[in-house]
């Protein structure tokens, strides 16, 4: 696969450093701008009918179940940098994501649970979407203890990555069983979060919102990398030191 | 101070690795054990640390604390070091002071030449070094009694210099070393060479095993 | 520093480094626990009933999962050997292991309970009941489960025969802990009797786990 050359210049771990520092300040400022527009445009949006202004935590729901399901997508990506190609940084970008995953995912059952709180009555029912959104979390934190319990950092990014991609093919199957499981236990109503909510007047926060925290995602994803870059080059050092002090 | 076994005899995995040794040795004298690999060397400091029972024959501390056992009068340095990784140094060596009953840590550290290194997680040490905390945790706390089991193993020249002066110093203020050593014996060490395979040095007649000089 | 305080201090420090343990533990618990809907489906109504006895019955798995590493890692870097020649009696090492354990382990799920009472539909006082007899009951299991990584030090793959040694022997600990946890709700039995034979079961154990553990060891580490 041929690349141009100031492509694999910055994919080396020093100049990626460099870089990102140059890009951060461009980044954050413009993460905050998205969440300005689509903050604003969020509480001009109107109520629901039904639900009145707790549909708002939509606002924050949506997005987050969507980066929820791109981190993952990210961290295969880094999965295949890391068995195929043998990439370095590809280790790093699948260990940054993993707790952004993770903590987007968390945010979206918490906004999830009490949104349903006025609708159902409690905090909690295994509802198809929900329910699948759990799982999902569970597997996040299987990565997360994966990453936690194997020392040596190449041997824990291959298994992490070989985990990430089984992960990518069954989550569409437990998905697919789970509202296959849903469906068989419905004696009573369907519980839809959200219900019709695709009119144009709430789409456009929505999709303002949906940018607006993906643009945080990259951020925080850029600073996760960098951190994790000079979190290794501490550990080399450490193992450079005590090298030092055995030859000497 | 002196250590005594009689008639000593030890299985393991159902094999009988030594049987009817005896031995004396007194404050301020070494005792050097000696033979192939499997002849028990490693099973008999075991069952003077008390870990392993013996099958036969019994061990008496004469002049020690009668309160406690033997292997509480004792360090024993197995293969395996007892440091864990994601302890510092430091904090391995400051634990096992304090457990095993108090001693002077920094001293020891800088003894064995790992003062540098004090901060450093113990799973980043070559073998050598670990090796050398070891020998720290020898100066560090107090006891009569040493158990060494091939002590010198991983040790490079300048550690194997530091072993036999910590051991001659031991020795030197009336301790008593039992040593488990390939290759050669360190002047004034009293040798106990055990045969293997359960088979007796000697004449093979069932004669014990005596201590020589 | 007397040396209970500094190998409780060791074994506090090792389980919040390595981490791994105590945030598995519950990990496993909350997947237990998810595990329970898909099995007998998200009847809200059934989730209430059974509610209890799954969260038991999901931390008393979690504490088996972390018991053969109690022992099993001093054993293997020769720790093990050197306590034997500690200062200290085996059987108070031991106990004070367990401890160690305990806070790093079985107290994470405790605290875990209520929130994984939130999946399953309880009410405030049957997740409030669930909690206390879990902190009364997981001394019981912890102490018990020395026992049995004192039986399996050592082995491979003692982890799973852990479990079948000890998950007999804490069947009393679940049926008092369900039962005390049934009783806040329905009522049907007095809250106190089924908790005060928890409490009495944990204190035999606090005894028996590392007089019997101290023993096993005894018998010869080879």
């Amino acid at each position: 696969m041929r690349t141009p050359m100031s492509l694999i210049d910055l994919a080396t771990p020093s100049r990626f450093v460099a870089l990102s520092a140059r890009l951060m300040p461009a980044l954050v400022a413009l993460t905050a701008v998205a969440f300005l527009i689509g903050g604003i445009q969020a509480y001009l949006a109107p109520d629901d009918y039904q639900q009145g202004a707790t549909v708002k935590i939509m606002f924050i729901h949506v997005p987050t179940a969507w980066l929820g399901i791109f981190a993952w997508v990210v961290m295969s990506a880094a999965a295949l940098g890391t068995l195929v190609w043998r990439h370095p940084l590809a280790d790093v970008a699948a260990k940054a994501a993993a707790p952004i995953g993770s903590a987007f995912t968390l945010i979206c059952l918490l906004t999830g649970s009490l949104w349903g709180r006025p609708m159902w009555g409690t905090y909690w029912v295994w509802d198809a979407r929900l329910t699948s959104v759990l799982v999902l979390f569970l597997l996040y934190l299987g990565v997360l203890a994966l990453w936690h319990t194997i020392d040596d950092p190449t041997l824990a990014a291959r298994t992490v990555a070989v985990f990430t991609l089984v992960g990518a093919i069954n989550i569409p199957i437990i998905k697919f069983s789970v509202e296959w499981w849903n469906t068989l236990h419905q004696g009573a109503s369907v519980f839809r979060l959200g219900g019709s909510a695709i009119d144009p007047s709430i789409l456009l926060p929505l999709m303002s919102m949906l940018a607006a925290f993906t643009l945080l995602f990259l951020t925080l994803h850029l600073a996760a990398m960098r951190n994790e870059i000079l979190r290794r080059r501490l550990r080399t050092m450490l193992l450079m030191k005590a090298e030092a002090a055995a030859r000497a | 101070m002196q250590i005594v076994a009689e008639g000593l005899a030890c299985v393991r995995g159902g094999r009988e690795v030594f049987r009817n040794l005896h031995f004396a040795v007194n404050r301020g004298e070494m005792l050097a054990i000696t033979g192939p690999n499997g002849a028990g060397k490693s099973s008999l400091l075991r069952v003077v640390a008390g870990l392993v029972r013996p099958s036969e024959g019994r061990l008496i501390l004469h002049g020690g604390d009668a309160e406690l056992s033997i292997g509480e009068q004792a360090h024993y340095v197995g293969h395996q070091d007892a440091f864990k990784p994601s302890l510092t140094v430091q904090e391995n060596l400051v634990f096992w002071s304090d457990f095993l009953g108090g001693g002077e840590v920094a001293t020891s550290l800088a003894r064995v030449g790992l003062c540098a290194l004090a901060h450093l997680p113990a799973r980043y040490l070559s073998a050598g070094q670990r090796r050398r905390l070891s020998l720290a945790r020898l100066l560090a706390v107090e006891r009569p009694l040493w158990l060494l089991d091939e002590p010198g193993s991983a040790l490079d020249a300048a550690g194997q210099g530091l072993l036999a002066d910590i051991v001659v110093a031991h020795v030197g203020k009336g301790g008593i070393i039992l040593a488990a050593i390939h290759g050669p014996l360190p002047q004034a060490a009293k040798e106990l060479k055990l045969a293997g395979a359960g088979a007796l040095a000697g004449d093979g007649r069932g004669a014990p095993e005596k201590a020589r000089l | 520093m007397s040396p209970l305080s500094a190998l409780l201090l060791r074994d506090l420090r090792l389980a919040v480094r390595l981490g791994g343990g105590a945030l598995v533990g519950v990990l496993f618990f909350l997947i237990v626990v998810t595990l329970v809907p898909f099995a007998v489906g998200p009847d809200l109504a059934l989730l209430t009933r059974i509610g209890p006895a799954m969260l038991w019955l999901g931390a008393l798995l979690a504490t088996l999962l972390g018991l053969d590493r109690l022992l099993a890692s001093d054993h293997e870097d020769g720790s093990l050997d050197l306590l034997f020649t500690g200062r200290m009696p085996l059987e108070l090492a031991l106990a004070t292991k367990a401890f160690a354990h305990w806070l790093t382990t079985a107290v994470p799920l405790v605290l875990a309970a209520p929130v994984l009472g939130v999946l399953l539909n309880l009410d405030p006082s049957s997740t409030a009941a669930v909690a206390i007899t879990l902190l009364v009951g997981t001394p019981a299991l912890t102490f018990i489960g020395l026992i049995g990584a004192a039986l399996t030090v050592g082995l491979r793959r003692g982890g799973l025969l852990l479990a079948v040694l000890i998950l007999p022997l804490n069947i009393p600990v679940l049926i008092f802990g369900v039962a005390a946890s049934s009783a806040a709700t329905a009522a049907t039995v007095p809250f106190r009797g089924p908790l005060l034979i928890l409490c009495a079961l944990s204190l035999m154990s606090l005894v028996l786990g590392p007089v019997a553990a101290a023993i096993t060891l005894r018998q010869g580490l080879d």
